[in-house]
């Protein structure tokens, strides 16, 4: 029998600010614990909370990047509970009126044209919680609370999404478009980018079934693996008669699994209230058309761009802009290697360059290659200066920093492609006379022969031969 | 609206202030006292009324993007009633 | 010397810039003061000598190098004593609760730091009800204050200590907050005069919430003209508090002497129906027949909607104070019970054993009216009730440039007269709170005497910002009447 799989998720973007959301501390990750936690974040009697003009802007900018609506004017509200790393006793977040709704995001899964759209519920402004600390304090618990207070943006899809790849793709679209906009730095082991996701099956059709929330996944391999476990966990489940029943969970990434939480869910009850001490957020049009002047061109109307001015296909377009220091390499390297070589340019970078980034673990920013330089190579295979093979050594000699660029390294290894026809005729004649055999064996009718006398002409000049020079005079010898 | 021993073991709880047997018997009546003195507000009709959470009608104040506190580590934990490395302790935190 | 403890602040200064008397020569005549009636009082609950005529010698010491000069405040030098809601640095700040009985605040109001940067010198802390909650001062986890008036009474509250010093004679001037009606109150009932503010004009930075939307710091003193002087001080933007009002600075003692001709009382009718005693309205109908004969004239007013304020007040005031009160949890600060088998054990003995009863029960009450399914009915609905309040006094204030009505239904009650009885001791409050749900000022200022020669106060409520209207009118009634300069018999014979 089918099931199918909704998703949901929730993802907390550390917003980069320099100071908190509603305390003049810093936000720089990594100090001594409790140094950057100021009267406000510890929540000393009597203090107050003041909201960061900054942290506004970033959920402008996202607003508009995900064509979402900004509320005019958006309420704080105290969400209670008590935990020890939330030293108020209540978390300020935004409940009824969030400052950005609707809106959403492409997602591709694979490597076809086809996206699919994953719609947002909301997103939100919160503050973040201390860190709770459970090793080395003789069975107790320390509590630091340096990022309490951290601004966050709470971003809610609806449940659209169908499968863990799904998930992790659209995921992954939500990390590169906070980073292209540059309100988060999207960094995973420190917590910068964390999400929740809201897991049910059901058979198609039917109504939601229960969802369990797994909690935390904070790296796109662990939310994969959470995702599909509890998918079969549900599933077996179901199909062992048990129901599901609403639970907060979290992932072992040494076992992969999920477990419950033993937190009692019936136990909470928020008590959400507007919070008297913040007054509400009015954000006027005038502020929203700053904002907006000031953002990048967003990756969804680069690839459009892409597509329309440079013939681009939308698997190619989307792959380019997966992040703005991708595309801004693309841009760079277009530049110099001209329009015309829009595709063979990006089928460096999506090929040759990214296995080789990928390989030794480095980001395009850090790519020893320059975007000129990839130019160069491309440049010089379009004008038949060197074939595909060639190219390839090139792009070795340059990664490894060989030469200021392309022509310095064909001209100083000698790699001009030969294209002169006379010589190319005289090597051909030579090659004949040299394998009769394999003349002898092609005119019986054995295809591959030819390949052969392809590949010694080749082999004699090293590979700078032109090859379709090489091939079409040996036919033209051999009769063909 | 009435509310029994459960409903105030369930409010104390989400309160978090320990009531003993006896307290929550009081408590329960004490309560119900200051309810049925607030159930008035039920009668009043407020259809279309927009409420009031602030005594003034102004918006929020934003704030530069500005680091202003210093570390005060040592002042503030002077006063905390346990600490260890600069971290507050806590019983231990089952999740 | 001992001629200046009814002294207004005016003549002290005076003193003080003539150089009769030093500051620290005023500091050490209400410490010796204190010294003496304060264990019969209980209004001062943290005294420290040495920093006291630190302050005082600091005083004396500006205006030796700054005489003459502007920078000087007229306050400068003078001594007052702060409810022990503000957090000052170096002082044990209690808010009346065991909660906090060892917190030494590492930073100050600012209050304090406006009243100290006058120059004024703290003489020390006052006792209160427990976190602001209460009208009687019997919820201090450090004791009751007494009047003193009369020792059997209650001084009022929260602010019972500030207004019990002052009263005594312990300190010319104190600082108090008012939530539902906690300066107005004990004003009243200990014969003074008090002003809350409008919301948002003082800063709330650094005192202890109780209910954010409603709490207002005001200076609490003998005299209106002594109020406007403190609230110069006082009162002024702080970036540190969202809802603190960017206007411009004001002098609030600059229309003191207008004359009252034409003013128009809205006499609201809900003020003066039955739940007010006979003396209490004898006192009040006397004292606008003096505001007729100082040129005013009276026009009845209607705040029809103003029976629902105490029982929205009990809806909205605990629902912030639950929410206020849940970071005293014994992790960072305060107190933290002995004996505990886990974290949810910690957290709820801590409080439990932290708390008192009416704060308890406050918190109690504000869970549940914020609680799942009951949101709505209780709190939402409350705050609509506020908005219709609000919209009663925009209407009354077309047709009148100041109400007035009594501060309070009685004078002061005997302890324990209504402990027992939460809702009773709400209703004390009954004519002060509506001002806090609409965020007006109001002040309180004594008019006359009672049952059993206990003091009475005339309540004024202002428009939005009208507080320099409303000192003009206490100031001009008390050029022509003595109430306020009347001492009660402990403090005259301890002189």
């Amino acid at each position: 029998m089918n099931w199918e799989v909704v998703i949901g998720l929730e993802t907390h973007a550390q917003l980069q600010t320099r100071s908190k959301i509603f305390s003049g501390s810093s936000t720089a990750f990594g100090a001594e614990p409790n140094v950057q936690a100021s009267a406000v974040d510890i929540a000393l009697p009597g203090v107050l909370p003041v909201l960061n003009r900054e942290a506004v802007v970033c959920a402008i900018k996202f607003g508009l990047a995900v064509g979402a609506t900004i509320a005019p004017r958006s309420v704080f509200a105290r969400k209670n509970y008590f935990y020890p790393d939330l030293p108020k006793g209540y978390q300020i977040s935004q409940f009824e009126i969030p400052v950005v709704s609707g809106g959403g995001l492409d997602i591709r899964v694979g490597a076809g044209d086809t996206a699919k759209f994953v719609h947002l519920t909301r997103a939100h402004l919160e503050e973040d919680a201390g860190k709770s600390l459970h090793e080395d304090f003789h069975g107790r618990t320390g509590i630091d609370l340096n990022r309490a207070g951290t601004p966050l943006l709470e971003i809610v899809t609806e449940p659209d999404m169908r499968s863990s790849a799904e998930a992790v793709a659209y995921a992954r679209a939500l990390h590169a478009l906070v980073q292209w906009i540059g309100i988060c730095d999207g960094n995973m082991q420190e917590g910068s980018f964390r999400c929740d996701a809201n897991v049910s099956v059901r058979r198609p059709g039917e109504p939601l079934g229960t969802r369990r929330e797994i909690k935390n996944l904070n790296s796109f391999r662990f939310m994969q693996q959470a995702i599909d476990f509890e998918v079969q966990w549900q599933i077996n489940e179901i199909e062992e008669g048990r129901a599901i029943r609403q639970a907060t969970v979290l992932f072992d990434p040494d076992t992969g699994e999920t477990r419950a939480m033993r937190t009692k869910e019936d136990a909470h009850d928020y008590r959400y209230f507007p919070d008297p001490d913040l007054l509400p957020l009015e954000i006027t049009a005038d502020w929203i058309a700053l904002v907006r002047s000031g953002l990048p061109e967003l990756p969804q109307a680069m690839q459009q761009r892409f597509q329309s001015e440079l013939g681009l296909s939308a698997y190619d377009a989307a792959a380019l802009t997966a992040s703005r220091e991708m595309a801004a390499y693309f841009e760079a390297a277009l530049e110099s290697a001209g329009r015309d070589n829009a595709k063979p340019v990006a089928n460096w970078i999506m090929g040759e360059l990214s296995a080789r980034l990928n390989k030794e673990g480095l980001e395009i920013a850090a790519a020893p290659l320059s975007a000129p330089q990839l130019a160069g190579i491309v440049r010089r295979i379009a004008d038949n200066t060197i074939s595909n093979k060639i190219a390839r050594d090139v792009f070795d000699a340059l990664w490894a920093g060989e030469g200021r660029d392309a022509d310095a390294v064909i001209a100083a290894r000698g790699w001009q492609q030969i294209t002169d026809t006379g010589a190319i005729e005289a090597l051909v004649d030579e090659v004949l006379a040299a394998n009769q055999k394999s003349v002898e064996e092609f005119r019986a009718g054995k295809e591959k022969a030819f390949n052969a006398l392809v590949g010694q002409a080749m082999k004699a000049t090293k590979g700078k031969a032109n090859p379709q020079q090489v091939t079409d005079l040996l036919k033209k010898k051999l009769g063909v | 609206m009435s509310l029994n021993l459960e409903d105030v073991s369930r409010i104390a709880l989400l309160s978090r202030i320990e009531l003993s047997a006896a307290e929550r018997e009081t408590t329960r009546d004490q309560l119900n006292d200051i309810l049925g003195f607030i159930e008035q507000l039920q009668a009043v009709d407020t259809a279309g009324i927009e409420p009031m959470a602030h005594a003034v009608d102004v918006v929020q104040r934003l704030r530069p993007d500005v680091v202003t506190e210093t570390d005060r580590r040592a002042d503030f934990q002077a006063v905390a009633p346990e600490t260890e490395a600069g971290l507050y302790l806590v019983p231990r935190v089952v999740e | 010397m001992s001629e200046l403890i009814n002294s207004s602040l005016r003549e002290l200064s005076a003193a003080l810039a003539a150089k009769t008397v030093s500051a620290v020569e005023l500091a050490t005549l209400f410490l010796d003061r204190i010294e003496r009636l304060n264990p019969a009082l209980n209004a001062f609950i943290a005294l420290d000598r040495d920093q006291t005529l630190v302050q005082a010698q600091a005083a004396d010491a500006a205006r030796r190098v700054g005489a003459g000069a502007p920078a000087i405040s007229p306050l400068c030098g003078i001594p007052l004593a702060h409810k022990d809601i503000f957090c000052t640095r170096g002082w044990r700040t209690s808010c009346g609760s065991k909660m906090l009985e060892n917190f030494v605040a590492p930073y100050d109001a600012h209050v304090v730091e406006k009243l100290a940067g006058a120059g004024m010198v703290m003489l020390g802390k006052l006792n209160m009800d427990e976190f602001a909650m209460g009208s009687s001062n019997e919820s201090s986890y450090f004791g009751p204050v007494k009047n003193p008036w009369d020792l059997a009474c209650v001084p009022g509250g929260s602010s019972g200590g500030s207004a019990a010093a002052i009263a005594a004679r312990l300190a010319p001037a104190a600082t108090g907050t008012d939530t539902g009606g906690s300066i107005r109150q004990p004003a009243a009932l200990c014969g003074l005069t008090g002003l809350k503010p409008t919301y948002g004009a003082v800063s709330r930075y650094g005192m202890i919430a109780f209910a954010s939307s409603l709490d207002q710091a005001g200076p609490m003193a003998k005299s209106a003209e002594d109020c406007a002087l403190l609230l110069n001080a006082m009162a002024g933007f702080d970036a540190r508090d969202s809802t603190s009002l960017e206007r411009p600075a004001e002098d609030y003692a600059r229309g003191l002497e207008q004359p009252l001709a034409g003013l128009k009382i809205g006499l609201p009718q809900e003020f003066f129906g039955a739940g007010m005693d006979d003396d209490v309205r004898a006192a009040v109908e006397a004292a606008l027949a003096e505001y007729r004969k100082l040129g005013a004239v009276t026009v009845e007013v209607q705040l029809p909607n103003s029976g629902l304020s105490v029982p929205a007040y009990y809806v909205i005031a605990p629902a912030e104070a639950s929410s206020n009160l849940s970071r005293f949890d014994g992790v960072r600060y305060g107190y933290r019970a002995p004996d505990y088998a886990d974290l949810a054990e910690m957290y709820s003995r801590s409080r439990a054993q932290g708390f008192g009863a009416e704060v308890k029960r406050r918190i109690l009450i504000g869970t549940y009216v914020l609680s799942h399914g009951y949101y709505d009915a209780y709190y939402l609905q409350a705050q609509k009730i506020r908005r219709l309040i609000a919209a009663d006094f925009k209407a009354a204030f077309e047709q009148c440039d100041v109400i007035m009505g009594p501060t309070s239904p009685s004078v002061a009650f005997a302890f324990g007269a209504k402990s027992a009885d939460p809702v009773q001791m709400y209703l004390s409050d009954i004519y002060t709170i509506s001002t806090n749900l609409a965020g007006l000022p109001g002040m309180s200022l004594p008019c006359g005497f009672g049952r059993n020669n206990m003091p009475v106060g005339l309540q004024i409520i202002g428009n939005l910002f009208d507080e320099a209207k409303m000192l003009n009118v206490a100031h001009k009634y008390q050029q022509v009447t003595d109430w306020h300069t009347r001492m009660p018999k402990l403090a005259e014979v301890a002189k």
